[in-house]
């Protein structure tokens, strides 16, 4: 049915001695939502910064295996990590705008990309504001600095951004726990959305929400992924002990 | 027990408001003696006419205009390279002992007395460099002092940048330029020129590194070329008195200088203050 967007083998990661991913494999369908589970310190997270190497900048960090994106390995030694890096977009943890306006937040990425006429900005902009529902929110405050908005705003705004330069991919990191319920349930809401157009990768520390917005999920523990699954499988009969004590409770 | 430690409290309180209070009552005495000395010397010929008889009468437009240009030069010269020096120590150089000996270096030059500044000039930019004594020369010998001050504030402005906006900028497929350009240096701004302004305030003042470099004892118009000498503000003050042909005619005008330069730099100080606040108030906005 699907094809694969992310293909990965044998990913191991090191920060200096210490072996924080092992031989990791898994696939991520393409248009879809995989959710990424564990426990804090399972290594999702830097599972995920792998998928746009932007663990790079961290010191001794190293990466083995293969990470293949549309089959050709973001690894590889000629690898344009700028243009890596606008196929696939991010979101982090904390909602973290720009100091400078709603407009000027959205249309950093495209500028950095050379696109300089004000009227497709302003589409592109605008756009971006729609896919992320905040349009409504903000249409006559554009100008008006991103910092003023409110928590939720500001991550909608950070997703805004990161659609902006029409990345194929949309990695989150638990983009919503900074955030209250109700900001959180928009998020999801958008995420569910986000699917039909975007691959979306999520990390999430929530097994509800992933429970609830995710099409596959796969489960890590201490730097291992012990399982990988359709969601409604993984959480209905898990065929791996841990996952199940995972998910009903027991640890984590 | 308990009301011995109330006491306690209660001295540390007054302790701590006296000398608050001494330091006020310190500058305010100051101010107070400058402001009974000079006052009465203080008019709109004062400052715009040139000192005339030896001195002894007219104004100081020739100083005024004389250190404006130093600042000028000397701010032409160290912001720009203070500022990406900090860039480099902060966002390029890698943490080894070449970064960390580069750093103390600075640090350490901010430390150097003045006048030793002026020494270097005299060698460096008056007789090796061939610039003679002149504007230039003292002006970037002011600009070497500000360096280190520069370079520090800068450099804890760029290290209070956010990790999550250079994340958010990479993240978005920005190079480290783009980055730095767009992001990093914008968001340290407001800091960034807070140091600089407290930097025009020391640069202002300093006479030693101006003597042998560039200040002229008299100067009968404004400098036209950058190898010009040019009269000072804290210069003029050291020779009207030391050097005063006629105290009683020149002591009047010695501290209305004092007093001109005590404005500007105060001045400069609050431009500081009310820019970054405007800068500030631009990118946070109130809730």
């Amino acid at each position: 049915m699907e094809k694969d967007k992310f293909s990965v083998r044998d990913l191991d990661l090191f920060y200096g001695s210490n072996h924080a991913l092992k031989k990791i494999n898994l696939q991520v369908p393409e248009r879809s939502v995989t959710a990424l589970i564990g426990p804090s310190g399972c290594g999702k997270s830097s599972f995920l910064r792998c998928l746009n190497r932007m663990n790079d900048f961290i010191p001794g960090c190293s990466v083995t295996g293969r990470v293949e994106l549309d089959g050709s390995d973001i690894y590889d030694a000629g690898t344009d990590l700028i243009h890596l890096r606008r196929r696939v977009g991010m979101v982090f943890q904390r909602p973290n705008p720009f100091p400078m306006s709603i407009f000027d937040n959205v249309a950093y990425g495209p500028r950095l990309h050379g696109d300089r006429d004000r009227n497709t900005l302003r589409d592109i902009v605008e756009e971006s504001l729609r896919v992320s529902a905040l349009w409504n929110e903000v249409r006559d405050i554009l100008h008006s600095p991103a910092l003023a908005l409110s928590g939720g705003q500001q991550q909608r705004l950070c997703i805004a951004r990161a659609v902006a330069v029409q990345p194929e991919v949309l990695l989150m990191d638990e983009p919503t726990s900074a955030l209250d319920p109700m900001a959180t349930a928009r998020i999801e809401e958008l995420v569910r959305e986000l699917r039909t157009r975007y691959t979306v990768v999520i990390v999430t520390h929530n097994m509800q929400q992933a429970a609830r917005i995710s099409d596959t999920t796969d489960f890590f523990l201490s730097g291992e992924m012990v399982e990988s699954g359709p969601t409604q499988q993984m959480f209905t009969s898990p065929r791996d002990k841990r996952t199940e004590d995972y998910i009903t409770g027991r640890f984590g | 027990m308990s009301s011995f430690r109330k006491k306690k409290d209660r001295a540390a309180t007054i302790m701590l408001w006296l000398v608050m209070a001494l330091t006020c009552g310190m500058l305010a005495l100051i101010l107070a003696f400058l402001i009974s000395k000079g006052w009465s010397a203080l008019s709109w010929e004062f400052l715009t006419k040139k000192p005339r008889s030896m001195m002894t009468a007219g104004g100081i437009s020739t100083p005024i205009v004389g250190t404006l240009q130093l600042v000028l030069v000397a701010m032409g010269f160290s912001f720009p390279v203070g500022v990406f020096t900090a860039v480099y120590l902060v966002e390029y150089a890698r943490d080894d002992w070449f970064t960390r000996s580069l750093r103390l270096a600075v640090r350490s030059l901010a430390g150097v007395p003045s006048v030793v500044f002026g020494l270097f000039g005299l060698s460096f930019f008056v007789i090796l460099l061939k610039f003679g004594p002149s504007l230039l020369s003292a002006g970037l010998t002011l600009g070497c002092l500000a360096l280190p001050v520069i370079v520090g504030a800068s450099e804890s402005a760029l290290l209070a940048v956010p990790r999550d906006y250079r994340d958010a900028s990479y993240a978005l497929g920005a190079t480290q330029w783009q980055t730095i350009r767009k992001v990093v240096l914008p968001a340290a701004f407001p800091s960034i020129i807070t140091g600089a302004i407290l930097s025009v305030g020391r640069v202002a003042g300093e006479t030693a590194p101006i003597i042998f470099t560039g200040a002229a004892f008299f100067a009968p118009r404004f400098a036209k070329s950058i190898f010009d000498q040019v009269m000072a503000l804290p210069y003029h003050v050291l020779i009207l008195a030391t050097a005063g042909t006629n105290i009683e005619k020149t002591r009047p005008i010695q501290y209305g200088t004092v007093l001109v330069l005590l404005f500007f730099v105060l001045g400069m100080t609050l431009t500081g203050v009310l820019w970054r606040a405007r800068l500030r108030i631009r990118q946070r906005a109130q809730r």
